[in-house]
């Protein structure tokens, strides 16, 4: 039943989007729409999280008469999907709860309400297909109403050619899918997910699919090479927007991925992991060193998604590997921490894209060289996306963390495995992760060091206001879910344990009763980790320390300026920028990754002018793989454009010719 | 239980309280290799009193995130001290982090000491923990090397498990083992700022890195943030005798008098090690900051060699 009542929830959503295109003119409508979103979507996550806990029948399957006539659109909640619906909707919901407060500042609201109920309906649906037909009609749907949503402040240049690109690859891995979905169903078009399962594909020909899926679930997930639409698009669009495609939407991705390879493709071969795992450790250490290159907040963000994303594929490669050489117990953690990282990182993601909207709210600014200083003028704000921070560099204690201690724990099993080419890649892909948590917490020092720390950039930054107690409310809210997601881990991974049991057999064991709440994924004696005891200690050790120093040292405090080894500079130029912050980094690694240089200008003695110091930096991949597409686009395009001005003769002779080589290509055929 | 809260009680004073007498001996023995006098051997004792008891002198531009760092950096330190063995393994609490755990806590106070050194806004602060994240991006991937070969030969990445396997000596001398010890050693020795990677005596010169990121504290906060130094030093000399000579270590409900050899060892331990990098640093000069990645980078690829090394032996 729970199906039906997810269907109507969808439904209102639905319903909702022309209704916001009525309203969007009255003062009000911005409210109405948003609080209407965050109701339904609170049911939505009930009805999940229902799901999810076995309250419905997984196998209760609602067909509808839409879509392909001898079909219609089958629509069910199995665990997967369920806990994907728990995400998609928690994630909707706080979105819904900051645009209480952030959406009224929206200059043009008719341009964002009627797609952002739209969105998130198509997000439902998604995860909640049960025929091909309907997920690639949904995953459309999803992709076109963001693509609205992007290019919502249409008048700005930069967000229009994020709209197109992210149109073109959006387009491009729609095909993808459909290529990979046609070659499931075979030559009788068995669209049904249920008729994929049954029948068991070639290795050649799943081996297409998996590929084919690789590309069109990953490039909406950002996977690299597939990304560079990912943090042109998500910055550009309203903040509470860009949380939920990056926070949520790229998890909808990763469904797409796990659906089709882990559920539809049948049993895995233990090659398909390296090349999941391969992936996922590129993509995890370019999305986070494209990161630390950045000075705009939001696409600094939108990189480490990119980098997230990595993570997840890690471990979902590591599930299959496990799956594959017959290791359900240890697929079961893998694949555990690869979805409890989607879990966390739709948590902070969403919170971190909430405080950049607020810090846009306030100063107008995106590009952090401008900022600094907004810790005295938004101390909330700062808080929060402290908390964000500290989760999503993966310290403890918050949740974060937790998800990539049961990635490594995974790795550590696997010497286990057979196969000699994993036997080289995961030591490998190990070595990246470890890079990209470290470089992570780098990027994010900077994030935070160089927008909220230190003395005002700009006057825009000294003159910053506190966000409204709505959009607090919806950072609060997801800064508490990272602690208790990161002191509480073992009832967030009982809660994934249907999951496991639907897809690898088995689900890690039962973690919600050990002594003192530790988690265990295997056994004591090997590894555990108790995030409870360990910020109990935490908090324990500082206040003591704090309250022995204060009464029985001295708490006497003085303020005075800066000491700054005696030469303390008035002008807040003389602190350290985010490109100054990432210097040492960018020569370690940029030299040889984004081919680095810095120019140096210094004008001769006795001239006037500045000198300068340019940094130059190029983006490899888009110099490899898209721009020589591009232009052999354009290439084509302009030859082509000869077509155009034919005579009427020629158009028909052009026909004629046509038609003569198909029917001979025809006849030679048969 | 009481037996076992106290003995997890004494680990957490013994760690706190032996700290600053490691730093005062490794600086004294480092004073004799100069042929200096050098400060007396409770010095930091000193240092540390007389800084907690002056008042603080905090920047105008400095936000509360300043003022309370200095009590996170000390905890998450102290923390991560007390859960590596010293004296005895398998203690009440010692399965709450394992070691992974306990280098992401480090992680997590140098993650906030860097933060402090952007907080007032100079530019030395701002040196500091750029150069600070630098070192740590490449010191903590290969530190999990190091983590990922340990506990691939130990079957566990538990300290005490670990500590427990290596005193079995079942698995001999290994190659994976050597370079894991190699790379360990180039890691503590930029994690603690040390001789080659950076200077801690002093911080007036332009390739200083901890010094400069903690520049603008002063009275306590400055007492605790040289505490932590002094703790983190003494977890990595612990952390290398529990793994590599966890010779008298007290297992779990060992004797009293197990535990006090255990004690006895440990000193002896902590007098070696900090002996040990007394020399190591009188004998070299500090580097370039532009050389630190080389002479890191050897130790991530040590560590993933020995990673390496052990996943394909495993099979064999």
């Amino acid at each position: 039943m729970m199906v039906v009542y997810a269907l109507y929830g969808v439904a209102a959503l639905v319903v909702l989007a022309p209704v916001a295109i009525a309203l969007s003119a009255s003062p009000r409508g911005t409210s109405v729409v948003y609080g209407a979103s965050l109701m339904i979507t609170l049911t939505q996550g009930m009805i999940a999280l229902l799901s999810l806990f076995g309250y419905s029948d997984p196998s209760s399957t609602v067909t509808l008469p839409l879509g392909l006539p001898w079909l219609g659109a089958h629509f069910r909640i199995d665990a997967l999907a369920a806990f994907f619906l728990v995400v998609v909707n928690l994630g909707g919901a706080s979105a819904s709860l900051f645009a209480l407060g952030y959406g009224r500042h929206e200059h043009s609201p008719q341009r964002v309400l009627p797609f952002y109920p739209a969105y998130l309906a198509a997000m439902n649906l998604v995860v909640m297909a049960d025929d091909a037909f309907s997920f690639l009609v949904s995953w459309e749907f999803m992709s076109l109403t963001s693509w609205a949503l992007v290019i919502a402040h249409h008048r700005i240049s930069e967000n229009v050619r994020a709209g197109y690109i992210y149109l073109l690859m959006a387009s491009f891995g729609t095909l993808a899918l459909l290529l990979a979905f046609g070659l499931l169903a075979g030559a009788d078009g068995n669209y049904a997910f249920d008729a994929m399962r049954a029948s068991h594909p070639s290795a050649a020909l799943a081996a297409l699919v998996l590929v084919l899926t690789i590309v069109g679930a990953g490039s909406k997930a950002g996977v690299v090479p597939l990304h560079a639409w990912l943090p042109l698009a998500h910055p550009a669009a309203p903040s509470h927007v860009s949380a939920l495609m990056s926070g949520v939407m790229t998890k909808v991705a990763v469904y797409g991925l796990v659906r089709i390879v882990f559920d539809l493709l049948g049993p895995p071969d233990w090659w398909w992991s390296m090349a999941v795992l391969a992936v996922g450790g590129i993509t995890a250490v370019m999305g986070v060193l494209y990161a630390l290159m950045q000075h705009d907040l939001k696409r600094l963000l939108a990189y480490h998604t990119v980098e997230n994303i990595g993570i997840i594929y890690i471990g979902l490669g590591l599930a299959l590997a496990f799956k594959a050489e017959g290791m359900p117990l240890a697929a079961a953690l893998a694949l555990t921490a690869g979805l409890l990282h989607v879990f966390n990182h739709s948590v902070f993601k969403s919170l971190l894209f909430f405080g950049a909207g607020a810090v846009l709210n306030a100063t107008g600014e995106r590009d952090m060289e401008h900022l600094g200083g907004l810790i005295h003028r938004m101390p909330q704000t700062a808080f929060v996306f402290l908390v964000g921070c500290v989760a999503i560099s993966a310290l403890p204690p918050l949740n974060g963390f937790v998800s990539e201690w049961l990635t490594f724990q995974a790795i550590l099993l696997s010497p286990q495995l057979p196969a000699w080419g994993l036997k080289f890649l995961v030591p490998a892909v190990g070595a990246l992760l470890a890079l990209s948590a470290a470089l992570a917490a780098a990027c994010f020092v900077k994030a935070f060091g160089v927008s909220f720390l230190g003395r005002a950039r700009t006057p825009a930054a000294a003159q910053a206001q506190e966000t409204d107690s709505n959009s607090l409310a919806a950072m609060y809210f997801l800064a508490a879910l990272c602690l208790v997601a990161g002191i509480l881990p073992g009832f967030f991974i009982d809660a994934l344990a249907p999951v496991t049991k639907s897809l690898v057999g088995v689900s890690m064991p039962h973690q919600a009763g050990v002594e003192w709440l530790s988690i265990v994924p295997i056994a004591e004696s090997r590894s555990s980790y108790n995030g409870l005891l360990v910020f109990i200690f935490v908090l324990l050790a500082g206040s003591t320390a704090a309250f022995a120093i204060h009464r029985l040292a001295s708490d006497k405090l003085r303020r005075g300026p800066a000491w700054d080894c005696g030469y303390p500079d008035p002008s807040p130029a003389t602190q350290y920028t985010a490109s100054s912050f990432a210097q040492p980094i960018r020569r370690v690694y940029g030299t040889s990754v984004f081919r680095a240089r810095e120019i140096g200008e210094i004008p001769p003695p006795g001239a006037t002018t500045p000198a300068r110091l340019t940094v130059e930096l190029r983006d490899l991949i888009w110099d490899a793989a898209y721009a020589p597409v591009a232009e052999a686009i354009g290439y084509a395009a302009e030859k082509l454009n000869y077509l155009q001005f034919l005579t009427i003769r020629q158009y028909l002779s052009l026909v004629f010719t046509a038609l003569v080589i198909l029917l001979l290509v025809l006849a030679i055929w048969q | 239980m009481i037996r076992d809260f106290a003995l997890q009680g004494a680990q957490m004073l013994l760690v706190l309280l032996l700290s600053p007498l490691l730093t005062g001996f490794v600086r004294k023995v480092k004073a004799r290799l100069l042929r200096r006098q050098g400060p007396p051997l409770l010095q930091p004792y000193l240092d540390l009193i007389r800084l907690m008891r002056k008042d603080v002198v905090l920047a105008e531009s400095a936000s509360w995130l300043f003022r309370v760092i200095p009590y996170i950096v000390v905890a998450g330190t102290w923390v991560a001290a007390s859960l590596v063995p010293t004296f005895g393994s398998g203690l009440m609490f010692s399965w709450s982090a394992d070691l992974i755990a306990i280098i992401a806590l480090l992680g997590s106070a140098r993650f906030f000491l860097a933060l402090a050194g952007l907080d007032v806004g100079t530019s030395f602060g701002g040196i500091g923990s750029s150069r600070e994240v630098m070192i740590a991006s490449l010191a903590e991937p290969a530190m999990l090397m190091i983590v990922f070969t340990l506990a691939l030969i130990a079957g566990s990445t538990q300290l005490s498990t670990m500590a427990a396997y290596m005193l079995s000596g079942e698995e001999g001398l290994r190659v994976s083992l050597g370079l894991a010890l190699l790379a360990l050693i180039i890691v503590a020795i930029a994690e603690n700022a040390r001789i080659p990677i950076d200077n801690p005596a002093t911080h007036l010169e332009l390739t200083m890195v901890h010094e400069a990121m903690v520049l603008e504290y002063s009275g306590r906060h400055l007492a605790l943030i040289d505490l932590s130094s002094e703790l983190k030093l003494l977890l990595y000399i612990s952390l290398i005798g529990c793994l590599f000579a966890p010779w008298g270590i007290a297992g779990p409900d060992a004797s009293a008098q197990a535990h006090a050899i255990g004690v006895v060892t440990y000193l002896a331990k902590l007098a070696v090690g900090g002996f040990l990098l007394a020399v190591f640093e009188t004998a070299i000069s500090k580097m370039r900051v532009f050389r630190v990645p080389a002479f890191l980078g050897a130790a991530l690829m040590l560590g993933l060699l020995a990673t390496l090394l052990m996943f394909v032996s495993r099979s064999l």
